[in-house]
């Protein structure tokens, strides 16, 4: 049987500062080497200070993926010699002596598959290793340390995974998550990494190490599966071994030097005393937790009669669903929703365009209201949208610059519609044994109108002119 | 100008306008300069001192806020940061290492007006007993140049001792402030872990270390501990102690309380004289209404061994960052592969300190774990169970500080089992947390003997108030240099 584990590496990228010092957590936006200070660098003499919040945001995620969750959590040293460890040694958790870190054991329903949960710990991300120079003999190895004490959560799943698809699903599943709760955005470059261990039937298990995306991690589970039945289709033995996601080839390489079987002589982190995460915290915590995906989507269906679908999608993203949450009312929810899942999600489709995108709830709600009160047709309100999410102007200057009203004023509308009438008769004759080819008629106002008028009122007043 | 007054009496004596900070600070600069060519107690020496010294005088005289330490000269072990200084930890390693920030007893001292005269000499990264583990050579014994001062706060001491200061801080990992402070005749205390914050020490073992002062009088430990004591964000093990006073009620004696003696202190290896020195003590405070009876800590036999391990285990990963990439940086990379470079680079440690590191690797590893790092911590938790109960029936427990004499410089270098057991007193607080403080008490053969006294956890005030009662009950002679 096909058995696929994995350990993901997410970084709080939400955190205002790191796990140890108050260097900013959202590294990206500094020069080199610009973000650090005495803490982060391991100077001699600092001492980590435990970013609580860090502690907090860990718990909810593991409370999340219904882990159990010790009261009292402890740190550990993992010691090991690499460039980017500022001190030698990295600081996170461990479970050997008793569950002490953020998370124990939980599961996931993914589909119909539960995937069991290992464990989840706190630590710090190393600092960014940067190769320069052509050849590996002139190669050169620089340090930036502004990602260094970044915090990270770990989260290890049992190799429950029968298949690349059920790693895409789960890894849909957890990047709504962690983004609902507010910790992380999935979405930043470095955000999230991860290792895999892939085996299949009869062979050894092969550990697929520094996979730099969610999108690569299907990838890497799929090609390393691949790559492993085509050996074992011509009867190869698969060796245990430790291989390299290539994320420029997208192929899996065998770790040339041979993995020694490092020995990280683990012990208790005595410069940060044990946490105490009790009941009364965890409720706490609980109660500070944003409203879970799957509940918003039975809120969604139960209370505005949302289609099932369209609920879904909209409460599994959390650009869409605050959208929704800050401009909806009872009565207009239905539109909103609907705006959103047909119109918005099409202009805003990439990451880009969503971060350069104006439109916010107030435009929304504005949107919805003329639609509902006959102010704007919904065709008319495509076309405002398109606006709005481009400049982010007011509803009623848009309507205005692009003049969008509806024809509103009756006697306008019965002009135009006697028009149609004395250009169309054989329609009209049509119409008055026919009723269903009326609208017909319906379309040729609406044509003349540029897509303006409500098109209830229109049928009704055809209805009158023809009799 | 008279050197040779207590922490407390110069603060008095500048208040009262009899001397400036800038008369002192010089005439103290002007001694080291004439006697620590042979005592080596400094590494380095603050060039500024006279004008800081002067600026403090401006403004006492110009009726400006002063801080209570009123210029007074203090010296530092050099594991200590001090911004825009060197703090080498006596190490070839950290030779040129300026650190960029304040240890948090530093800044506290700054706030008080407090001079650093220099940065004390000590064993490498605090690892010995003698000072001769220093890789810029050993300081000397004031009482007997020829003799180790202790270690491995052994600058802090000599320079108390000597006159060269009137205070030091240093730092006790297994009695490296008490050590040395026995040896040379200065007061020398370990608080309860987590009393002074060590945001700014160089960890060797950390979860047992402690920042401590050494003194000329329990009150002047006191009066530092004032300062330099409490919560700081920048130590989450720091522990919260109210703004306890040390100073107000230090007079209040021992009558009423009861002692221990630590029988397992005092074997058959400890000199006569020490142990006679401990007996004249614990006749003394009984005269002074304390009752005194012999108990047993039957896990004081393991706690050297106990000590060695988790030390090591801790130095060998707060050690691993001086890989000579980013501290000591003396030889290229070129033609090197990462893991041998720093196998070469780490040549730069001394011999004492390279034992540790390689114990410490070995100790914790995968396999060995169970058999040394994890036996040693479940004697320190028995040790402190033990401890915990003493103190339920004693409010004090005393033992000698060291069960020897200050011995010759080169007499034990090369027997570090020999070294190892003349922890054998000390170590104890350390692995418990408990506050020790060492006062001087005899002179044998012109050689120093103090005496130990230990309290329970954040008893401290009462310890200092023992101690006090116990230096008031003998005269010593002055150092002879
Ligand atoms: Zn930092």
């Amino acid at each position: 049987m096909t058995k696929i584990g994995l350990e993901i590496h997410c970084q709080l990228t939400n955190l205002e500062s790191k796990l140890f010092c108050s260097c900013k957590a959202n590294y990206r936006q500094f020069e080199i080497n610009e973000n650090i200070c005495p803490v982060c660098m391991g100077l001699p003499g600092s001492l980590p200070r435990l970013n609580q919040e860090a502690v907090k945001k860990a718990t909810m995620i593991a409370m999340a993926l219904n882990c159990s969750t010790p009261e009292k959590i402890a740190f550990f040293r993992k010691n090991y010699f690499y460039p980017d460890l500022p001190k030698n040694f990295q600081i996170t958790q461990l479970n050997i002596y008793g569950d002490t870190s953020v998370g124990g054991s939980g599961s996931i329903v993914v589909g119909n598959k539960e995937i069991r949960i290992t464990r989840i710990q706190l630590e710090e991300d190393p600092g960014r290793l940067i190769y320069e120079g052509s050849s590996s003999k002139n190669q050169i190895t620089l340090v930036d340390y502004n990602r260094a004490g970044t915090p990270l959560v770990e989260i290890v799943t049992e190799p429950d995974f029968e298949n690349p698809k059920q790693v895409r699903e789960f890894l849909n599943i957890l990047s709504d998550l962690l983004e609902n709760l507010g910790v992380s955005d999935p979405g930043l470059e470095g955000a999230m990494r991860a290792d895999a261990n892939v085996s299949i039937d009869g062979g050894k298990k092969v550990e697929v190490k520094n996979i730099g995306s969610f999108h690569d991690l299907e990838k890497a589970v799929h090609f390393e599966l691949t790559r492993q039945e085509s050996l074992h289709s011509r009867e190869i033995e698969i060796a245990q071994e430790t291989r390299h996601w290539d994320d420029k080839r997208k192929i899996t390489i065998s770790s040339r030097s041979k993995e020694e079987a490092l020995d990280y002589r683990y012990f208790l982190e005595g410069d940060i005393p044990w946490v105490t995460v009790d009941p009364a915290i965890q409720e706490k915590l609980k109660s500070e937790m944003p409203e879970s995906i799957s509940s918003k989507k039975e809120r969604y269906v139960s209370k505005y009669n949302i289609p099932n679908q369209v609920a879904d999608v909209l409460s599994s993203d959390k650009f869409y669903s605050d959208l929704f949450e800050n401009s909806h009312t009872e009565s207009n929810a239905k539109e909103i929703a609907n705006i959103i899942t047909t119109d918005l999600m099409g202009l805003v489709d990439t990451r880009e365009k969503r971060e350069s995108s104006k439109i916010t709830a107030n435009h929304l709600r504005d949107l919805a209201d003329s639609i509902q009160t006959g102010k704007i047709s919904r065709n008319s309100a495509k076309n405002a949208l398109h606006e709005i999410v481009k400049t982010g102007k007011e509803l009623s200057q848009v309507i205005s610059d692009l003049d969008l009203g509806n024809v509103s004023d009756e006697s306008e509308l019965i002009t135009i519609i006697k028009d149609v009438i004395s250009e169309e008769p054989q329609a009209v004759e049509q119409a008055k044994s026919n009723s269903q080819t009326i609208n017909y008629l319906v379309g040729k106002v609406m044509q003349k109108t540029k897509g303006k008028a409500d098109p209830q009122l229109t049928l009704n007043l055809l209805k009158k002119q023809i009799e | 100008m008279n050197l040779k007054i207590s922490a407390l009496d110069y603060v008095q004596e500048v208040q009262n306008g009899n001397i400036s900070a800038e008369d002192f600070t010089a005439a103290t600069l002007e001694r080291i300069h004439s006697i620590d060519e042979k005592l080596h107690a400094f590494l380095s020496i603050n060039d500024n001192a006279v004008n800081q010294a002067r600026e403090i005088d401006k403004k006492i005289k110009s009726g400006q806020k002063v801080g209570s330490c009123f210029g007074m000269p203090i010296s530092i072990k050099d594991n200590m940061c001090i911004k825009n200084s060197k703090t080498t930890c006596a190490s070839k390693m950290l030779e040129n290492f300026v650190a960029p920030y304040d240890a948090t007893v530093i800044s506290k001292l700054k706030e008080e007006d407090a001079i650093f005269i220099g940065k004390a000499n000590m064993d490498e990264f605090a690892m010995g007993l003698t000072t001769e583990f220093s890789a810029f050579g050993p300081s000397k014994n004031p009482w007997n140049v020829d003799c180790i001062p202790g270690g491995s706060s052994g600058g802090s001491a000599v320079s108390v001792s000597a006159f060269e200061c009137v205070a030091s801080l240093g730092s006790d990992t297994g009695g490296s402030v008490r050590n040395p402070a026995s040896f040379c005749s200065a007061v020398g205390y370990k608080p309860t872990y987590g009393l002074i914050s060590r945001y700014g020490l160089i960890s060797y073992a950390n979860s047992i270390e402690q920042i401590g002062p050494v003194t000329r009088t329990v009150k002047d430990t006191a009066f530092l501990l004032n300062i330099i004591a409490g919560l700081d964000p920048n130590d989450n093990t720091t522990v919260d102690n109210k703004n306890e006073d040390y100073l107000t009620g230090i007079d209040s004696g021992v009558d009423g309380k009861k002692i221990g003696i630590i029988k397992e202190m005092m074997t058959e290896g400890t000199d006569p004289a020490v142990i006679s020195a401990t007996k004249d003590a614990v006749s003394k405070l009984e005269s002074l209404g304390a009752t005194c009876e012999e108990i047993s800590l039957d896990m004081v036999k393991y706690s050297v061994a106990a000590y060695y391990t988790i030390t090591a285990t801790e130095a060998g990963s707060n050690l691993a960052r001086y890989d000579n990439l980013r501290y000591g940086y003396d030889f290229p990379v070129e033609g090197y592969e990462f893991n041998s470079y720093i196998q070469k680079a780490r040549k730069n440690f001394g011999s004492e300190v390279t034992r540790r590191m390689i114990i410490g690797g070995f100790v914790p590893s995968a396999g060995h774990a169970g058999k040394y790092f994890l036996k040693a911590l479940k004697v320190k938790s028995k040790l402190r169970k033990e401890i915990n109960e003493a103190f339920k029936k004693y409010d004090l427990l005393i033992a000698p500080t060291v069960p020897i004499l200050p011995f010759k410089i080169g007499e034990k270098i090369d027997d570090p089992v020999a070294l190892f057991l003349v922890d054998i007193n000390t170590v104890t607080a350390n692995l418990t947390g408990k506050p020790a403080i060492s006062v001087p008490f005899a002179i044998s053969n012109g050689l120093p003997i103090g005496i130990q006294l230990l309290a329970d956890s954040m008893d401290d005030k009462l310890l200092l108030q023992a101690a006090h009662a116990l230096e008031q009950t003998v005269q010593l002679p002055e150092v002879p240099i």
